[in-house]
């Protein structure tokens, strides 16, 4: 049975206590979106503001658990900076790491991340920290916990996409 | 007779087990109680000896589980003073009680601009229903709010019951554990010329039970709260109420006849009940209530009330900075214990309660609007049943120590 050092490891507590690019932007520029977790009531809005192809601030507010606000602050910082094709492939990369526990209920390989069917567009992105949330998965129900930040990230971006040209 | 948890925890098998190499300590009976020995087996045996559709077969096995099943009408008929078989209704639970309210009786009774008065501290069994029925066809929501202290706050009651047609309140707080005054908010809400619904999901494990006791015209419980099995639960109303209401779903069992031009009800109180009924789980709904009736409301009250007592002093104690919500005389609640501790997230204290087998549930539990007025996103929250003891507490309590040493 996994035990509680699997999930709270040093450096997602560390985030958690102190949150990165914890605020919010003007809007416009920047765009807002909220997610919801219905399971345990948690909010976070998301500021997100582009600049041409690249993600050029991000902030968040909200609040959460520990493992959504932690996987949030390190979000914001993995996709920071970023293009919009590395944070594409970042959010990919951190879901198929979520997702390793269902794929292994599917008989599938480990490692198999990568199901978007795109992969010649694909950029090699490194998750760095947010590999220590990879103990999560051992803990389904908080998947969700996750993932919420990262959901809202994509809500964000597929709006901006669909709004621009 | 006061009871002896020692002797009860030996009747709850699921109490044996262990979670993470601890003793499993449950503390989540507001959200589901465990069952007895005497309600696992009451369904075994009805499956291993008597199974039959009801209300079908003339055969014997068919007779007998038809018998069974009204004689599980009869028991919660009984258990909760009503007047007549005839008036309780067989639901999932309260969830499908209240929406069976709203769709039957609100929808022949409610018209744009009709008042129906809620509270801030409902689940949202008890407003989904009726927000459905504001979206659907203009019906206007009021709300009895809140106190800082979680009580109903009744100063403006006559203003907010003027012209209202209907009240739904609940009886017991599913976060809060406030015990609210139906009575009183009852006699109100008839001087008005409104209708009572309450929703006793959380009242009828706990406190003796008497529907016309509370002046409710409506009263809905769920049987997996109460040592009884999931997937039933009870609507009982007064028959004249049944008898004038439409049918809810309509399929077989609910009808005296079918023509290809129109059908014909069946009575109260198979009118609403569509389909083949979950006849194991009125088996075992009838032996929890025969259960809990053996021990004694009273003395479940007052085993309840006493521990609720040892919990709030005891974690308030060692914890000051614990919040509690709700009143702090056990007293005035039921054993439902909602708490936030300093920044921690009530997820990660479950987490951290259930490395030590402590069930403790964590999150909105179903009432949104009320964490909104509490001010929190969730809470956390210990709930206890017949079964629970100090030791329970302490282990709580006890638990609460790791989530101090990881987040604090």
């Amino acid at each position: 049975m996994p035990g509680l050092e699997d999930l709270y490891r040093e450096i997602i507590l560390d985030h958690y206590r102190n949150p990165r690019n914890r605020g919010e932007l003007p809007i416009p520029p920047a765009y807002a979106e909220t997610g919801f977790n219905p399971l345990c009531g948690d909010e976070i809005t998301l500021y997100l503001q582009l600049d041409g192809d690249c993600v050029d601030d991000i902030k968040l507010t909200g609040q959460g658990c520990s493992i959504s606000q932690s996987s949030a602050s390190m979000m914001s910082t993995a996709v920071k900076g970023k293009s919009l094709a590395e944070a594409r492939a970042t959010i990919r990369k951190f879901k198929a790491m979520m997702s390793i526990h269902e794929q292994r209920l599917d008989g599938a390989e480990d490692g198999s991340e990568d199901d978007s069917g795109d992969a010649e567009d694909e950029v090699e992105v490194s998750l760095g920290d947010l590999e220590a949330l990879q103990g999560v998965v051992k803990f389904p129900v908080r998947i969700k916990c996750a993932t919420l930040s990262w959901n809202t990230l994509v809500q964000a971006l597929d709006h901006l996409s669909s709004v621009q040209p | 007779m006061a009871i002896d948890p020692v002797l009860i925890k030996k009747d709850f098998p699921i109490l044996d087990r262990l979670v993470h190499g601890k003793r499993l300590v449950y503390l989540d009976s507001a959200s589901s109680s465990q069952k007895p020995t005497a309600v696992i087996e009451a369904m075994s045996q009805y499956y291993e000896t008597t199974h039959a559709n009801v209300h079908r077969g003339v055969y014997t096995i068919a007779e007998e589980a038809t018998r069974l099943f009204e004689a599980g009408r009869a028991s919660v008929a009984r258990f909760i003073g009503a007047s007549s078989t005839s008036e309780v209704v067989f639901t999932k639970n309260v969830t499908e009680a209240i929406n069976l309210v709203a769709y039957s009786w609100g929808r022949s009774n409610l018209n744009a601009g009709d008042v129906v008065v809620l509270t801030e501290m409902e689940h949202h069994s008890n407003l989904v229903p009726w927000l459905a029925l504001k979206a659907e066809r203009g019906i206007e929501l009021r709300y009895l709010p809140v106190t800082d202290d979680g009580l109903l706050d009744l100063s403006n009651l006559d203003e907010i019951l003027d012209g209202a047609k209907l009240v739904g309140v609940t009886a017991v707080s599913n976060v809060l554990g406030t015990i609210n005054p139906i009575r009183l908010i009852a006699d109100a809400a008839h001087a008005a010329g409104a209708m009572v619904l309450v929703d006793g999901a959380q009242l009828a494990p706990h406190l003796p039970t008497d529907v016309k006791a509370l002046g409710a015209d409506f009263f809905g419980l769920t049987g997996h709260k109460m040592l009884g099995p999931t997937g039933i639960g009870a609507l009982w109303a007064r028959a004249e109420l049944l008898d004038a209401m439409p049918p809810f779903l309509g399929g077989g069992e609910m009808i005296r006849d079918v023509r290809l031009d129109g059908f014909t009800p069946n009575d109260i109180p198979w009118k609403f009940e569509a389909g083949t009924p979950p006849i194991a789980e009125a088996v075992g709904l009838s032996a929890a209530v025969d259960y809990l009736t053996a021990i004694g409301l009273p003395a479940v009250r007052d085993h309840e009330r006493e521990l609720t007592a040892y919990a709030l002093t005891t974690l308030r104690d060692r914890y000051p900075d614990l919040v509690i919500h709700g009143p702090l005389d056990a007293s005035l609640r039921g054993g439902v214990i909602s708490f936030n501790y300093k920044d921690v997230h009530p997820h990660d204290l479950s987490q951290v309660l259930d490395e030590s087998g402590v069930c403790v549930r964590a999150g909105h539990h179903c009432a949104k609007p009320l964490m909104r007025r509490l001010g929190v996103g969730a809470t956390a929250r210990a709930s206890f049943s017949v079964y629970n003891d100090g030791a329970d507490v302490d282990a709580l309590v006890d638990a609460l120590a790791t989530a101090d040493r990881l987040f604090a």
